[in-house]
């Protein structure tokens, strides 16, 4: 008897497990032969809010680890995700890349993670500074993360494009609720499966798959959301999330990148999602001046 | 500037209503001080962002508020100048004079005419600013309510915003702290510039076990306050900027007392002529509460009692804005729990209100974004790719 292939449920990835979009919405993207690729969940209003409660609920504790840990978890993403290189890029290849591209796409984001993995416990001593003030005080300014952070995700490729905009992310300590490609929605879906086995807490990264235009607003409106990334996207949406980020003063940065370029990876894709504190401590001035040591 | 520094002082009290002692030991030094550390940087910038090109940005649109005038314009237009930018310059309606008078200076110094401007005028003034096409970069100090108007007219364009806004910044003292130190603090804290100050310190909190030991010391200091002509060398507290400003002082003053807390303000005499405010604090007041929640930019202060470091954590970082924060303990390694756990651009340890040319400062969340001051500073007037 002919056995039937066990077709794969794509679902979304919230508060580190992966539920169905509550809507009990789905779509079928189709392939470039106009055959149906999966059935992915259309998320909606009330998963984009439930991921921002997971969000939060992480961002404390993962800035919090060890800059050190947060290196060896992000290093963990890379060791699985080259585990199952043959996956995606198979997965790439179903949504319409050659061989050779989805291969180098798969490679390239494992080196992309373990570059971030990396920084983790460097970026901030190349951006720090101690300050030289006139006063008796010690004064340095350091970085810390933002908070919870926004993604619409890169359209035109399922993995790197992600990846991209999550890893520098989550590198310095947010957490982040991610939009996936609409059209390219299967390497992101299996990217958090990757993370699910990655030792990364539950909520430090949320991925939703559906419309990124009706998830975006409601992320760009959203007063618990400290800052929203996104790439290439057309200027009419742009400027819609734009304007309605304006309510919190969502720092938002909108990265006209080919990701699948090698040295699109750097310190300041880190450094954006980043505030800089100052920290002000007096000097006791007593002694030691007139002191020969 | 610092050969002027006499003329600015008097002038800048004279107009803004801020005390001679003020003006003279803290906005006109720390101007000078200003351009003293940008002028250093001209030659240097490509040692301050490591693996990137810099490129100045072009016309830089800067609108100023009216509470630190000169320093708000040396803050602006220092680091613009420093990474090869020019410069349009609008200082608030009611104190535009010192920004003048730097204008007389800039031209004497032999700046190549048209590198500053300085334009005068209101609100619409500012917007012509903001919505020119041939400017490259705003850079705004005031209201946040104003700021996101200026960040939704930028919305489409290609210019680059930094925006230096309001605060409701806590001010946290533990039960080991020196108290005779902590209320200095609280003092000025609030009280320095008559409250209007973006970063004052005007939510205090007190830990519950030296609550009443500190309200009570800090009423007696109150008592010692001169509130008065600004240009008295003995004056603590001078005049409010503005009529209007003192309405909105005096309107939330009326709110706090509808919110049923208990108003203290010491019995000092008060000029009948001006526009003066006595400082004030506010006791019983809810977290809630509107007077422990919106920015008030006077000399007004509200007072919560906390019990554990954890309480006081939360219910400082509960608001929406996130400029600066004191903390007041003798204990080490709580300092640095605490200075890492509130969200805030600007700490304080063991001290209030201190700057410095080489120090950045700017806010998180609602209270805007971008840095002024130190290397930092320089990122706002440079294209770095």
């Amino acid at each position: 008897m002919s056995r039937i292939e066990v077709l794969k449920t794509y679902k979304i990835f919230i508060g580190g497990q992966f539920p169905r979009t509550e809507s009990g919405r789905y779509y079928t993207p189709l392939d470039s032969k106009g055959k149906a690729l999966a059935n992915i969940c259309l998320s909606s209003r009330k998963d984009v809010r439930n991921a921002v409660v997971a969000a939060r609920k992480a961002f404390g504790p993962w800035s919090e680890r060890s800059a050190f840990n947060r290196g060896q978890i992000l290093y963990r993403i890379a060791e699985m995700l080259e585990g199952r290189q043959a996956q995606f890029v198979d997965e790439l290849m179903r949504q319409g890349s050659s061989k050779v591209a989805a291969t180098n796409e798969v490679n390239l984001s494992i080196d992309r993670i373990v570059y971030y993995a990396g920084w983790c416990d460097k970026y901030n001593q190349v951006v720090s500074s101690v300050n030289p003030v006139s006063s008796s005080h010690f004064n340095f300014s350091s970085l810390e993360p933002m908070g919870v952070v926004g993604v619409v995700a890169e359209q035109s490729t399922s993995l790197i494009g992600l990846v991209s905009l999550i890893l520098p992310a989550i590198c310095g300590g947010n957490s982040t609720v991610v939009l996936a490609s609409e059209k390219l929605p299967l390497c992101a879906v299996t990217f958090s499966e990757v993370v699910h086995s990655s030792d990364v807490p539950a909520g430090v990264i949320n991925i939703l798959t559906g419309s990124p235009e009706e998830m975006a607003v409601i992320l760009a409106s959203h007063m618990d959301v400290n800052a929203l990334i996104t790439s290439n996207l057309e200027s009419q949406l742009s400027n819609k999330l734009s304007l309605l980020s304006v309510d919190n003063l969502k720092r938002k940065f909108d990265y006209e990148v080919n990701w699948v370029e090698k040295d699109k990876q750097a310190l300041h894709y880190i450094s954006d999602l980043q505030e800089i504190k100052t920290t002000w401590h007096p000097i006791e001035n007593v002694g030691g001046a007139s002191s020969s040591y | 500037m610092q050969e002027r520094a006499r003329e600015f002082a008097v002038i800048e009290s004279l107009e803004s209503g801020k005390t001679i002692r003020e003006s003279r030991d803290v906005d006109i030094p720390l101007a000078c001080n200003h351009f003293f550390y940008y002028a250093g940087w001209a030659d240097k910038l490509d040692y301050a962002f490591p693996n990137r090109k810099i490129e100045s940005l072009g016309v830089a649109g800067q609108i100023i508020p009216w509470n630190f005038p000169l320093l708000m314009a040396a803050w602006k237009i220092a680091p613009a100048l420093a990474a090869g930018n020019t410069v349009v310059l609008k200082p608030a309606e009611t104190t535009s004079l010192t920004a003048l008078k730097l204008a007389e200076i800039i031209e004497e110094s032999g700046l190549p005419p048209g590198v500053v401007n300085i334009v005068t005028g209101f609100g619409e003034t500012g917007a012509a600013i903001v919505n020119h096409p041939d400017i490259n970069k705003i850079a705004f100090t005031g209201s946040t309510a104003v700021g996101k108007i200026i960040q939704k007219a930028l919305v489409g364009t290609s210019k680059k915003v930094t925006l230096e806004l309001g605060g409701k910044s806590a001010n946290i003292i533990f039960e080991d702290a020196p108290i005779d130190q902590a209320v200095e603090g609280i003092v000025n804290g609030i009280f320095f510039n008559q409250g209007h100050v973006c970063c004052a310190g005007s939510r205090l909190y007190v830990q519950e076990g030296i609550a009443e030991k500190v309200i009570k010391k800090l009423k007696q200091r109150m008592e010692s306050l001169y509130v008065g002509d600004p240009l008295d060398k003995n004056t603590d507290i001078g005049a409010i900027n503005s009529k209007e400003q003192l309405q909105t002082i005096e309107k939330y003053l009326k709110i706090g007392l509808d919110e049923g807390a208990e108003m203290y303000q010491p019995k000092c005499a008060i000029p009948k002529k001006g526009f003066y405010c006595a400082p004030t604090l506010f006791l019983n007041v809810a977290q809630s509460s509107i007077i422990a929640q919106e920015e008030i930019f006077g000399p007004v202060l509200t007072i919560q009692t906390f019990r554990t470091v954890d309480e006081v954590i939360q219910k400082a970082n509960n608001s929406p804005f996130g400029l600066a924060a004191g903390v007041w303990t003798d204990k080490g390694s709580r300092i640095f729990n605490l200075t890492s756990k509130l969200r805030a651009g600007v700490i304080w340890a063991n001290c209030y209100n201190k700057f410095d040319p080489t120090s950045p400062f700017g806010g998180y969340k609602e209270s805007g974004f971008g840095r002024e001051g130190g290397l930092h500073g320089l990122s706002a007037y440079l294209k770095l790719s």
